[in-house]
Protein backbone atom coordinates (compact mmCIF):
# COMPACT_ATOMS: atom_id res chain seq x y z
CA UNK A 1 0.00 0.00 0.00
CA UNK A 2 2.88 2.25 1.14
CA UNK A 3 4.86 1.47 -2.04
CA UNK A 4 2.36 1.76 -4.45
CA UNK A 5 1.43 5.50 -3.04
CA UNK A 6 4.65 6.31 -3.47
CA UNK A 7 5.44 4.58 -6.67
CA UNK A 8 2.25 6.93 -7.86
CA UNK A 9 3.07 10.21 -6.14
CA UNK A 10 0.03 10.25 -4.00
CA UNK A 11 1.86 10.70 -1.06
CA UNK A 12 4.12 13.57 -0.50
CA UNK A 13 8.05 12.55 -2.00
CA UNK A 14 10.08 11.01 0.84
CA UNK A 15 12.48 13.35 2.42
CA UNK A 16 15.97 12.90 4.31
CA UNK A 17 13.58 13.29 7.63
CA UNK A 18 11.36 11.17 6.83
CA UNK A 19 13.56 8.40 6.10
CA UNK A 20 15.49 8.82 8.97
CA UNK A 21 12.64 7.61 11.22
CA UNK A 22 13.35 3.70 11.67
CA UNK A 23 16.49 3.92 11.81
CA UNK A 24 19.71 5.88 11.89
CA UNK A 25 20.85 7.88 8.68
CA UNK A 26 24.06 5.79 9.38
CA UNK A 27 22.45 2.34 8.82
CA UNK A 28 21.08 3.78 4.86
CA UNK A 29 24.64 4.07 3.62
CA UNK A 30 25.91 0.89 4.79
CA UNK A 31 25.24 -1.98 2.91
CA UNK A 32 22.59 -4.64 4.46
CA UNK A 33 24.85 -7.67 6.59
CA UNK A 34 23.99 -11.20 5.11
CA UNK A 35 23.31 -13.82 7.79
CA UNK A 36 26.00 -15.63 9.03
CA UNK A 37 25.86 -19.38 8.57
CA UNK A 38 28.67 -21.08 11.44
CA UNK A 39 27.33 -24.46 10.80
CA UNK A 40 28.12 -24.32 7.42
CA UNK A 41 31.89 -24.03 8.70
CA UNK A 42 31.39 -27.00 11.37
CA UNK A 43 30.38 -29.22 8.26
CA UNK A 44 32.69 -27.75 6.02
CA UNK A 45 35.43 -28.93 8.79
CA UNK A 46 33.84 -32.44 9.21
CA UNK A 47 33.88 -33.32 6.14
CA UNK A 48 37.68 -32.20 5.20
CA UNK A 49 38.84 -34.14 8.44
CA UNK A 50 37.47 -37.06 7.31
CA UNK A 51 38.92 -37.08 3.89
CA UNK A 52 41.99 -36.34 4.99
CA UNK A 53 42.09 -38.73 7.26
CA UNK A 54 41.05 -41.43 4.71
CA UNK A 55 43.41 -39.80 1.74
CA UNK A 56 46.07 -39.96 4.20
CA UNK A 57 45.53 -43.81 4.25
CA UNK A 58 46.03 -44.04 0.65
CA UNK A 59 49.45 -42.75 0.94
CA UNK A 60 50.47 -45.07 4.64
CA UNK A 61 48.46 -48.01 4.24
CA UNK A 62 51.04 -50.35 2.10
CA UNK A 63 47.97 -52.98 1.47
CA UNK A 64 46.52 -50.47 -1.11
CA UNK A 65 49.76 -51.76 -3.16
CA UNK A 66 50.03 -48.95 -5.89
CA UNK A 67 52.59 -49.95 -7.65
CA UNK A 68 50.61 -53.36 -8.40
CA UNK A 69 47.67 -50.69 -9.70
CA UNK A 70 49.74 -49.72 -12.19
CA UNK A 71 50.69 -52.52 -13.55
CA UNK A 72 46.94 -54.34 -13.60
CA UNK A 73 46.28 -51.37 -15.23
CA UNK A 74 47.12 -51.77 -18.80
CA UNK A 75 47.65 -55.66 -18.38
CA UNK A 76 45.80 -57.40 -21.80
CA UNK A 77 43.45 -59.27 -19.93
CA UNK A 78 42.28 -56.46 -18.11
CA UNK A 79 42.29 -54.48 -21.44
CA UNK A 80 40.48 -57.97 -23.35
CA UNK A 81 37.95 -57.81 -20.50
CA UNK A 82 37.09 -53.89 -20.77
CA UNK A 83 36.74 -54.26 -24.13
CA UNK A 84 34.11 -57.12 -23.69
CA UNK A 85 32.07 -54.27 -20.87
CA UNK A 86 32.57 -52.05 -23.62
CA UNK A 87 30.96 -54.09 -26.43
CA UNK A 88 27.98 -55.15 -24.45
CA UNK A 89 27.10 -52.08 -23.36
CA UNK A 90 27.27 -50.35 -26.02
CA UNK A 91 25.43 -53.00 -28.48
CA UNK A 92 22.69 -53.30 -25.32
CA UNK A 93 22.15 -49.67 -25.07
CA UNK A 94 21.41 -49.35 -28.68
CA UNK A 95 19.46 -52.00 -29.10
CA UNK A 96 17.46 -51.32 -25.85
CA UNK A 97 16.50 -47.82 -27.07
CA UNK A 98 15.28 -49.03 -30.35
CA UNK A 99 13.65 -51.65 -28.40
CA UNK A 100 12.32 -49.42 -25.74
CA UNK A 101 10.94 -46.62 -28.72
CA UNK A 102 8.79 -50.24 -29.79
CA UNK A 103 7.61 -51.10 -26.82
CA UNK A 104 6.50 -47.56 -25.77
CA UNK A 105 4.81 -46.59 -29.31
CA UNK A 106 3.03 -50.30 -29.00
CA UNK A 107 2.06 -49.31 -25.02
CA UNK A 108 0.72 -46.17 -26.68
CA UNK A 109 -1.25 -48.03 -29.86
CA UNK A 110 -5.06 -47.59 -29.71
CA UNK A 111 -5.13 -51.35 -30.83
CA UNK A 112 -5.48 -53.30 -27.00
CA UNK A 113 -3.61 -56.68 -28.35
CA UNK A 114 -0.58 -54.32 -28.84
CA UNK A 115 -0.73 -52.11 -25.78
CA UNK A 116 -1.48 -55.16 -23.62
CA UNK A 117 1.82 -56.95 -24.87
CA UNK A 118 3.69 -54.07 -24.45
CA UNK A 119 2.66 -54.09 -20.98
CA UNK A 120 2.68 -57.70 -20.06
CA UNK A 121 6.24 -57.56 -21.60
CA UNK A 122 7.25 -54.25 -19.21
CA UNK A 123 5.58 -55.79 -16.40
CA UNK A 124 7.37 -59.23 -16.15
CA UNK A 125 11.37 -57.68 -17.53
CA UNK A 126 10.58 -55.18 -14.78
CA UNK A 127 10.16 -57.49 -12.36
CA UNK A 128 12.84 -60.73 -12.86
CA UNK A 129 16.13 -59.47 -11.53
CA UNK A 130 18.75 -59.35 -14.27
CA UNK A 131 20.75 -62.11 -12.65
CA UNK A 132 17.66 -65.02 -13.21
CA UNK A 133 17.21 -63.85 -16.69
CA UNK A 134 20.33 -64.34 -17.30
CA UNK A 135 21.18 -67.84 -16.05
CA UNK A 136 17.44 -68.85 -17.84
CA UNK A 137 19.14 -67.88 -21.13
CA UNK A 138 22.25 -69.58 -20.16
CA UNK A 139 20.05 -72.71 -19.72
CA UNK A 140 17.19 -72.03 -22.34
CA UNK A 141 18.94 -75.02 -24.40
CA UNK A 142 17.45 -77.48 -21.47
CA UNK A 143 14.01 -75.36 -21.97
CA UNK A 144 13.91 -74.84 -25.36
CA UNK A 145 16.37 -76.98 -27.30
CA UNK A 146 15.64 -75.74 -30.56
CA UNK A 147 13.92 -72.11 -31.18
CA UNK A 148 12.12 -70.35 -33.73
CA UNK A 149 8.80 -68.77 -35.08
CA UNK A 150 6.43 -69.88 -36.96
CA UNK A 151 2.54 -70.66 -37.25
CA UNK A 152 1.15 -73.10 -34.20
CA UNK A 153 0.95 -76.24 -35.29
CA UNK A 154 1.97 -74.95 -38.72
CA UNK A 155 5.07 -74.48 -40.64
CA UNK A 156 7.99 -73.20 -38.30
CA UNK A 157 11.70 -71.79 -38.77
CA UNK A 158 14.21 -73.39 -36.16
CA UNK A 159 17.61 -73.04 -35.11
CA UNK A 160 19.53 -74.72 -32.49
CA UNK A 161 19.87 -73.20 -29.32
CA UNK A 162 23.18 -73.53 -28.37
CA UNK A 163 24.40 -72.32 -32.09
CA UNK A 164 22.12 -69.04 -32.24
CA UNK A 165 23.46 -67.81 -28.45
CA UNK A 166 27.25 -67.67 -27.94
CA UNK A 167 27.95 -66.40 -24.28
CA UNK A 168 28.48 -62.81 -25.29
CA UNK A 169 25.35 -62.67 -27.53
CA UNK A 170 23.32 -64.20 -24.44
CA UNK A 171 25.17 -61.86 -22.06
CA UNK A 172 23.62 -58.95 -25.01
CA UNK A 173 20.16 -60.55 -25.78
CA UNK A 174 19.60 -60.98 -21.45
CA UNK A 175 20.93 -57.27 -20.96
CA UNK A 176 18.95 -55.69 -23.80
CA UNK A 177 15.14 -57.75 -22.88
CA UNK A 178 15.73 -56.36 -19.01
CA UNK A 179 16.84 -53.30 -20.25
CA UNK A 180 13.89 -52.40 -22.91
CA UNK A 181 11.57 -52.66 -20.31
CA UNK A 182 12.97 -49.73 -18.11
CA UNK A 183 13.71 -47.86 -21.70
CA UNK A 184 10.17 -48.30 -22.60
CA UNK A 185 8.96 -46.38 -19.71
CA UNK A 186 11.56 -43.81 -20.04
CA UNK A 187 10.52 -43.32 -23.72
CA UNK A 188 7.24 -43.23 -23.24
CA UNK A 189 7.39 -40.51 -20.30
CA UNK A 190 9.01 -38.31 -22.65
CA UNK A 191 6.43 -38.37 -25.63
CA UNK A 192 4.12 -38.02 -23.28
CA UNK A 193 5.80 -34.82 -22.32
CA UNK A 194 5.15 -33.20 -25.68
CA UNK A 195 2.79 -31.11 -26.36
CA UNK A 196 -0.32 -31.96 -28.02
CA UNK A 197 -0.66 -28.63 -30.21
CA UNK A 198 2.84 -30.21 -31.48
CA UNK A 199 1.08 -33.79 -32.77
CA UNK A 200 -1.75 -31.25 -34.22
CA UNK A 201 0.34 -28.44 -35.48
CA UNK A 202 2.71 -31.19 -37.78
CA UNK A 203 -0.78 -33.00 -38.81
CA UNK A 204 -2.24 -29.58 -39.42
CA UNK A 205 0.67 -28.80 -42.00
CA UNK A 206 0.35 -32.63 -43.43
CA UNK A 207 3.30 -33.99 -43.02
CA UNK A 208 3.89 -37.54 -43.23
CA UNK A 209 3.16 -39.71 -40.12
CA UNK A 210 6.79 -41.37 -39.76
CA UNK A 211 8.16 -37.57 -40.40
CA UNK A 212 5.87 -36.14 -37.66
CA UNK A 213 7.32 -38.66 -34.99
CA UNK A 214 11.13 -38.43 -36.41
CA UNK A 215 11.34 -34.47 -37.09
CA UNK A 216 8.79 -33.31 -34.77
CA UNK A 217 8.09 -35.58 -31.62
CA UNK A 218 10.94 -37.48 -31.22
CA UNK A 219 13.25 -34.36 -31.17
CA UNK A 220 11.32 -32.45 -28.44
CA UNK A 221 10.71 -36.18 -26.24
CA UNK A 222 14.50 -36.53 -26.18
CA UNK A 223 14.74 -33.83 -24.16
CA UNK A 224 13.05 -35.30 -21.26
CA UNK A 225 13.87 -38.94 -22.44
CA UNK A 226 18.20 -38.56 -22.74
CA UNK A 227 19.13 -37.88 -19.28
CA UNK A 228 16.64 -40.42 -17.83
CA UNK A 229 18.03 -42.78 -20.70
CA UNK A 230 21.77 -42.55 -19.62
CA UNK A 231 21.19 -42.75 -16.32
CA UNK A 232 19.90 -46.30 -17.32
CA UNK A 233 23.10 -46.64 -19.25
CA UNK A 234 25.44 -45.98 -16.60
CA UNK A 235 23.10 -49.12 -15.03
CA UNK A 236 23.57 -51.18 -17.92
CA UNK A 237 27.36 -50.35 -17.81
CA UNK A 238 27.30 -52.20 -14.28
CA UNK A 239 24.93 -54.49 -14.56
CA UNK A 240 27.06 -55.76 -17.31
CA UNK A 241 29.30 -57.42 -14.41
CA UNK A 242 27.05 -59.54 -13.64
CA UNK A 243 27.63 -61.47 -16.90
CA UNK A 244 30.29 -62.87 -15.78
CA UNK A 245 28.07 -65.18 -13.64
CA UNK A 246 27.32 -67.05 -17.22
CA UNK A 247 30.69 -67.30 -18.40
CA UNK A 248 31.43 -64.25 -20.24
CA UNK A 249 34.54 -62.24 -19.39
CA UNK A 250 34.03 -59.05 -19.07
CA UNK A 251 36.01 -56.19 -16.98
CA UNK A 252 35.22 -57.85 -13.87
CA UNK A 253 35.03 -61.22 -14.80
CA UNK A 254 39.03 -60.71 -15.72
CA UNK A 255 39.66 -59.60 -12.64
CA UNK A 256 37.54 -62.28 -10.95
CA UNK A 257 39.73 -64.89 -12.79
CA UNK A 258 43.30 -63.06 -11.70
CA UNK A 259 41.98 -62.83 -8.19
CA UNK A 260 41.80 -66.67 -8.14
CA UNK A 261 45.54 -67.06 -9.67
CA UNK A 262 47.31 -64.23 -7.98
CA UNK A 263 45.15 -64.09 -4.39
CA UNK A 264 47.68 -61.74 -3.15
CA UNK A 265 46.80 -59.16 -5.52
CA UNK A 266 42.74 -58.67 -4.69
CA UNK A 267 42.69 -54.90 -3.11
CA UNK A 268 45.03 -54.07 -6.49
CA UNK A 269 43.16 -55.94 -8.83
CA UNK A 270 39.90 -54.36 -7.67
CA UNK A 271 41.31 -50.91 -7.44
CA UNK A 272 42.12 -51.37 -10.95
CA UNK A 273 38.61 -52.29 -12.07
CA UNK A 274 36.75 -49.50 -9.87
CA UNK A 275 39.07 -46.67 -11.45
CA UNK A 276 37.74 -48.21 -15.36
CA UNK A 277 34.12 -48.21 -14.20
CA UNK A 278 35.10 -44.77 -13.17
CA UNK A 279 36.43 -43.48 -16.49
CA UNK A 280 33.55 -45.48 -18.31
CA UNK A 281 30.80 -43.70 -16.11
CA UNK A 282 32.61 -40.18 -16.59
CA UNK A 283 32.73 -40.57 -20.06
CA UNK A 284 29.10 -41.56 -20.66
CA UNK A 285 28.76 -38.50 -18.31
CA UNK A 286 30.33 -36.16 -20.64
CA UNK A 287 28.59 -37.40 -23.78
CA UNK A 288 25.49 -36.59 -22.01
CA UNK A 289 26.37 -32.67 -21.34
CA UNK A 290 26.76 -31.94 -25.19
CA UNK A 291 23.93 -34.48 -26.22
CA UNK A 292 21.70 -32.32 -23.74
CA UNK A 293 23.38 -29.63 -24.54
CA UNK A 294 22.24 -30.24 -28.43
CA UNK A 295 18.79 -31.04 -27.45
CA UNK A 296 18.12 -28.07 -25.19
CA UNK A 297 18.57 -26.13 -28.09
CA UNK A 298 15.87 -23.26 -28.85
CA UNK A 299 14.50 -23.38 -25.33
CA UNK A 300 16.65 -21.05 -23.68
CA UNK A 301 15.64 -18.43 -25.52
CA UNK A 302 16.11 -14.83 -23.78
CA UNK A 303 12.33 -14.36 -22.90
CA UNK B 1 1.04 -12.48 -51.36
CA UNK B 2 0.10 -13.92 -54.33
CA UNK B 3 -2.82 -16.26 -54.87
CA UNK B 4 -4.18 -18.35 -58.07
CA UNK B 5 -7.76 -19.35 -57.21
CA UNK B 6 -9.27 -19.00 -54.11
CA UNK B 7 -11.06 -21.92 -52.64
CA UNK B 8 -14.98 -22.37 -51.52
CA UNK B 9 -16.52 -24.31 -48.84
CA UNK B 10 -19.39 -26.20 -48.10
CA UNK B 11 -20.26 -27.51 -44.55
CA UNK B 12 -23.15 -29.75 -44.47
CA UNK B 13 -25.19 -31.04 -41.97
CA UNK B 14 -22.72 -30.99 -39.52
CA UNK B 15 -22.99 -32.89 -36.10
CA UNK B 16 -20.28 -33.68 -33.53
CA UNK B 17 -20.45 -34.81 -29.79
CA UNK B 18 -17.89 -34.77 -27.01
CA UNK B 19 -19.05 -37.93 -25.21
CA UNK B 20 -22.45 -36.83 -24.00
CA UNK B 21 -22.10 -33.05 -25.17
CA UNK B 22 -23.42 -32.28 -28.07
CA UNK B 23 -20.99 -29.66 -29.82
CA UNK B 24 -22.32 -29.10 -33.43
CA UNK B 25 -25.56 -29.84 -33.86
CA UNK B 26 -26.75 -29.26 -37.37
CA UNK B 27 -24.52 -26.51 -39.08
CA UNK B 28 -24.91 -26.08 -42.91
CA UNK B 29 -22.48 -22.76 -43.87
CA UNK B 30 -21.62 -21.90 -47.33
CA UNK B 31 -18.45 -19.95 -47.64
CA UNK B 32 -17.50 -17.99 -50.50
CA UNK B 33 -14.52 -18.62 -52.27
CA UNK B 34 -12.01 -15.33 -51.91
CA UNK B 35 -14.06 -13.94 -48.73
CA UNK B 36 -13.37 -13.53 -45.15
CA UNK B 37 -15.68 -14.89 -42.91
CA UNK B 38 -15.33 -14.30 -38.70
CA UNK B 39 -16.83 -16.81 -37.05
CA UNK B 40 -18.27 -15.38 -33.68
CA UNK B 41 -19.82 -16.60 -30.61
CA UNK B 42 -19.68 -17.30 -26.77
CA UNK B 43 -16.93 -19.56 -25.03
CA UNK B 44 -17.65 -23.50 -25.70
CA UNK B 45 -20.73 -22.57 -28.69
CA UNK B 46 -19.00 -25.30 -30.64
CA UNK B 47 -16.89 -22.36 -33.34
CA UNK B 48 -13.23 -24.14 -32.81
CA UNK B 49 -14.46 -27.36 -33.21
CA UNK B 50 -16.38 -26.37 -36.23
CA UNK B 51 -13.08 -24.95 -37.86
CA UNK B 52 -11.48 -28.02 -37.28
CA UNK B 53 -13.83 -30.00 -38.13
CA UNK B 54 -12.97 -28.04 -41.85
CA UNK B 55 -9.47 -29.66 -41.99
CA UNK B 56 -10.71 -32.61 -40.17
CA UNK B 57 -8.67 -32.14 -37.21
CA UNK B 58 -11.91 -32.84 -35.30
CA UNK B 59 -13.91 -35.91 -37.13
CA UNK B 60 -17.68 -35.16 -37.38
CA UNK B 61 -19.88 -37.59 -36.55
CA UNK B 62 -22.70 -36.53 -39.04
CA UNK B 63 -22.59 -34.72 -42.38
CA UNK B 64 -19.53 -33.51 -44.22
CA UNK B 65 -16.95 -30.43 -45.09
CA UNK B 66 -16.21 -30.28 -48.87
CA UNK B 67 -13.77 -27.54 -50.09
CA UNK B 68 -13.67 -26.82 -53.90
CA UNK B 69 -16.03 -29.70 -53.83
CA UNK B 70 -14.16 -32.32 -52.67
CA UNK B 71 -15.24 -34.37 -49.35
CA UNK B 72 -12.55 -33.42 -46.56
CA UNK B 73 -11.32 -36.18 -44.51
CA UNK B 74 -14.34 -39.00 -46.04
CA UNK B 75 -15.17 -40.31 -49.24
CA UNK B 76 -18.46 -41.64 -49.96
CA UNK B 77 -19.09 -45.62 -50.57
CA UNK B 78 -22.50 -46.76 -51.68
CA UNK B 79 -24.38 -44.68 -49.88
CA UNK B 80 -22.49 -43.77 -46.86
CA UNK B 81 -19.22 -41.39 -45.54
CA UNK B 82 -16.42 -43.32 -44.72
CA UNK B 83 -13.12 -42.01 -43.33
CA UNK B 84 -9.96 -41.86 -45.56
CA UNK B 85 -6.86 -43.05 -45.20
CA UNK B 86 -4.38 -41.01 -43.12
CA UNK B 87 -1.93 -40.57 -46.04
CA UNK B 88 -5.01 -39.42 -48.15
CA UNK B 89 -5.89 -36.42 -45.36
CA UNK B 90 -2.49 -35.94 -44.88
CA UNK B 91 -2.45 -34.67 -48.75
CA UNK B 92 -5.55 -32.68 -48.53
CA UNK B 93 -4.34 -30.89 -44.74
CA UNK B 94 -1.72 -29.54 -46.86
CA UNK B 95 -4.06 -27.55 -49.17
CA UNK B 96 -5.42 -26.08 -46.29
CA UNK B 97 -3.25 -24.10 -44.24
CA UNK B 98 -4.28 -23.56 -40.24
CA UNK B 99 -3.52 -20.70 -37.50
CA UNK B 100 -3.67 -22.26 -34.15
CA UNK B 101 -4.55 -19.91 -31.20
CA UNK B 102 -1.13 -21.20 -29.05
CA UNK B 103 0.90 -20.97 -32.67
CA UNK B 104 2.03 -24.34 -31.85
CA UNK B 105 5.59 -23.38 -33.74
CA UNK B 106 8.12 -26.29 -33.31
CA UNK B 107 10.37 -25.19 -30.67
CA UNK B 108 13.63 -27.10 -31.07
CA UNK B 109 13.45 -25.69 -35.08
CA UNK B 110 14.71 -22.19 -36.08
CA UNK B 111 11.84 -19.87 -37.23
CA UNK B 112 13.10 -20.93 -40.96
CA UNK B 113 13.25 -24.24 -40.33
CA UNK B 114 9.74 -24.11 -39.44
CA UNK B 115 8.42 -22.75 -42.48
CA UNK B 116 10.85 -24.92 -44.64
CA UNK B 117 9.48 -28.59 -42.64
CA UNK B 118 6.42 -28.72 -44.26
CA UNK B 119 7.21 -28.16 -48.06
CA UNK B 120 9.93 -29.82 -48.11
CA UNK B 121 8.02 -33.21 -45.85
CA UNK B 122 5.26 -33.24 -48.72
CA UNK B 123 7.81 -32.79 -51.34
CA UNK B 124 5.78 -29.49 -52.28
CA UNK B 125 9.66 -28.38 -52.61
CA UNK B 126 13.48 -28.78 -52.89
CA UNK B 127 15.09 -27.76 -49.86
CA UNK B 128 17.06 -24.58 -51.93
CA UNK B 129 13.24 -23.81 -52.54
CA UNK B 130 11.51 -23.65 -49.93
CA UNK B 131 14.51 -21.89 -48.00
CA UNK B 132 14.10 -18.93 -50.52
CA UNK B 133 10.06 -18.89 -50.47
CA UNK B 134 10.28 -19.07 -46.60
CA UNK B 135 12.50 -15.84 -46.85
CA UNK B 136 10.01 -14.68 -49.00
CA UNK B 137 7.28 -15.20 -46.94
CA UNK B 138 9.50 -13.94 -43.66
CA UNK B 139 9.96 -10.62 -45.09
CA UNK B 140 6.08 -10.43 -45.83
CA UNK B 141 5.10 -10.74 -42.12
CA UNK B 142 7.95 -8.24 -41.15
CA UNK B 143 10.47 -10.34 -39.61
CA UNK B 144 13.32 -10.53 -42.12
CA UNK B 145 15.75 -10.44 -39.50
CA UNK B 146 14.46 -13.56 -37.48
CA UNK B 147 15.19 -16.35 -39.51
CA UNK B 148 17.62 -17.64 -37.21
CA UNK B 149 15.90 -17.30 -34.19
CA UNK B 150 14.75 -20.07 -32.29
CA UNK B 151 10.68 -19.46 -31.16
CA UNK B 152 11.08 -18.87 -27.87
CA UNK B 153 13.31 -16.00 -28.64
CA UNK B 154 10.47 -14.25 -30.05
CA UNK B 155 7.69 -12.20 -28.47
CA UNK B 156 3.63 -13.83 -28.63
CA UNK B 157 2.87 -11.88 -31.58
CA UNK B 158 5.92 -12.55 -33.60
CA UNK B 159 5.82 -16.25 -33.17
CA UNK B 160 2.38 -15.87 -34.33
CA UNK B 161 3.62 -13.89 -37.81
CA UNK B 162 5.90 -17.01 -37.83
CA UNK B 163 3.08 -19.38 -37.73
CA UNK B 164 0.95 -17.30 -40.41
CA UNK B 165 4.25 -17.45 -42.97
CA UNK B 166 4.45 -21.47 -41.80
CA UNK B 167 0.47 -21.79 -43.09
CA UNK B 168 1.41 -19.83 -46.03
CA UNK B 169 4.61 -21.97 -47.31
CA UNK B 170 2.03 -24.81 -48.39
CA UNK B 171 0.23 -21.86 -50.83
CA UNK B 172 -3.19 -22.63 -49.52
CA UNK B 173 -6.17 -20.92 -50.97
CA UNK B 174 -8.10 -21.61 -47.60
CA UNK B 175 -6.56 -20.35 -44.18
CA UNK B 176 -8.39 -21.63 -41.40
CA UNK B 177 -7.77 -19.21 -38.02
CA UNK B 178 -8.64 -20.81 -34.64
CA UNK B 179 -8.77 -17.16 -32.14
CA UNK B 180 -5.26 -16.32 -33.66
CA UNK B 181 -5.03 -13.42 -30.95
CA UNK B 182 -6.50 -14.93 -28.19
CA UNK B 183 -3.08 -15.97 -26.75
CA UNK B 184 -1.47 -12.46 -27.20
CA UNK B 185 -0.74 -9.40 -24.96
CA UNK B 186 -3.11 -6.95 -26.05
CA UNK B 187 -0.47 -4.31 -27.46
CA UNK B 188 0.61 -7.33 -29.97
CA UNK B 189 -3.18 -8.00 -31.22
CA UNK B 190 -2.70 -5.51 -34.05
CA UNK B 191 0.36 -6.75 -35.87
CA UNK B 192 -1.22 -9.67 -36.25
CA UNK B 193 -4.30 -8.48 -37.33
CA UNK B 194 -2.32 -6.35 -39.81
CA UNK B 195 -1.17 -9.91 -41.46
CA UNK B 196 -4.48 -10.88 -41.35
CA UNK B 197 -5.94 -8.08 -42.73
CA UNK B 198 -3.52 -8.09 -45.93
CA UNK B 199 -4.08 -11.61 -46.60
CA UNK B 200 -7.57 -10.87 -46.78
CA UNK B 201 -6.50 -8.53 -49.89
CA UNK B 202 -4.75 -11.84 -51.94
CA UNK B 203 -8.10 -13.63 -53.07
CA UNK B 204 -7.27 -16.12 -50.33
CA UNK B 205 -10.54 -17.30 -48.40
CA UNK B 206 -10.02 -16.54 -45.04
CA UNK B 207 -12.21 -18.33 -41.86
CA UNK B 208 -11.11 -16.19 -38.95
CA UNK B 209 -12.77 -17.57 -34.95
CA UNK B 210 -12.48 -14.50 -33.32
CA UNK B 211 -13.00 -12.55 -30.37
CA UNK B 212 -12.19 -9.07 -31.59
CA UNK B 213 -15.36 -7.82 -32.80
CA UNK B 214 -13.73 -4.16 -34.52
CA UNK B 215 -11.60 -6.40 -36.93
CA UNK B 216 -14.17 -8.68 -37.49
CA UNK B 217 -16.88 -5.66 -38.76
CA UNK B 218 -13.64 -4.20 -40.35
CA UNK B 219 -12.39 -6.97 -42.46
CA UNK B 220 -14.74 -9.63 -42.65
CA UNK B 221 -17.64 -10.39 -45.89
CA UNK B 222 -19.25 -12.59 -43.99
CA UNK B 223 -20.25 -13.28 -40.14
CA UNK B 224 -21.26 -16.41 -38.70
CA UNK B 225 -22.87 -16.15 -34.91
CA UNK B 226 -22.72 -19.45 -33.15
CA UNK B 227 -24.46 -20.41 -30.32
CA UNK B 228 -24.71 -23.94 -28.74
CA UNK B 229 -24.10 -25.88 -31.65
CA UNK B 230 -25.84 -23.60 -33.61
CA UNK B 231 -25.92 -21.17 -36.40
CA UNK B 232 -28.06 -18.51 -34.69
CA UNK B 233 -27.58 -15.76 -37.12
CA UNK B 234 -25.33 -15.01 -40.19
CA UNK B 235 -24.75 -12.50 -42.94
CA UNK B 236 -23.11 -9.15 -43.77
CA UNK B 237 -20.57 -7.63 -40.40
CA UNK B 238 -23.14 -4.95 -40.98
CA UNK B 239 -26.52 -6.90 -40.00
CA UNK B 240 -25.12 -9.16 -37.55
CA UNK B 241 -22.68 -7.13 -35.85
CA UNK B 242 -24.73 -3.59 -36.00
CA UNK B 243 -28.41 -4.50 -36.16
CA UNK B 244 -28.72 -8.13 -35.05
CA UNK B 245 -31.88 -9.67 -35.25
CA UNK B 246 -31.39 -12.35 -32.40
CA UNK B 247 -31.80 -11.53 -28.55
CA UNK B 248 -28.50 -14.17 -28.22
CA UNK B 249 -26.35 -12.34 -30.66
CA UNK B 250 -27.61 -9.28 -29.11
CA UNK B 251 -26.46 -10.46 -25.53
CA UNK B 252 -22.78 -11.66 -26.94
CA UNK B 253 -22.30 -8.35 -28.37
CA UNK B 254 -23.52 -6.40 -25.62
CA UNK B 255 -20.84 -8.59 -23.41
CA UNK B 256 -17.92 -8.50 -25.49
CA UNK B 257 -18.18 -4.63 -26.78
Amino acid sequence: MTTASLRSGVSAPASPEHRAQLVPAAALTRRVQPLRRPWQWVATGVVLLLALNFGQTLFTNPAWEWSRVGHWFFNPAILTGLTITLEATAISAVVSFVGGVIVALARRSRNRVLSGAAWLYIWVFRSIPLILVLVFLYNLASLYPKIGVGIPFGPQLQFSTTNVLSDLTLGVVGLSLAEIAFAAEIVRSGLVAVDLGQHEAAKALGIPRYRQFTRIVLPQALRTIVPGYVNQIVGLLKSSSLLFYVSVLDLFGVVQNLQSTYPSEVIPLLVVASVWYLILTSAIALVQYFVERFYNRGLKGAR
Amino acid sequence: MSATSAAAVQIVGAHKSFGDKKVLRGIDLSIEPGTVTAILGPSGSGKSTLLRAVNHLEKLDEGYVAVDGELIGVHLVGDRLKELHEKQILRQRARIGFVFQNFNLFPHLTVIENIVEAPVATGRLPKAAARERALELLAQVGLSDKADAFPRQLSGGQQQRVAIARALALDPQLILFDEPTSALDPELVGEVLAVIRRLAETGRTLVVVTHEIGFAREVADHVVFLDEGVIVEQGSPGDVLVNPTHARTRDFLARVL
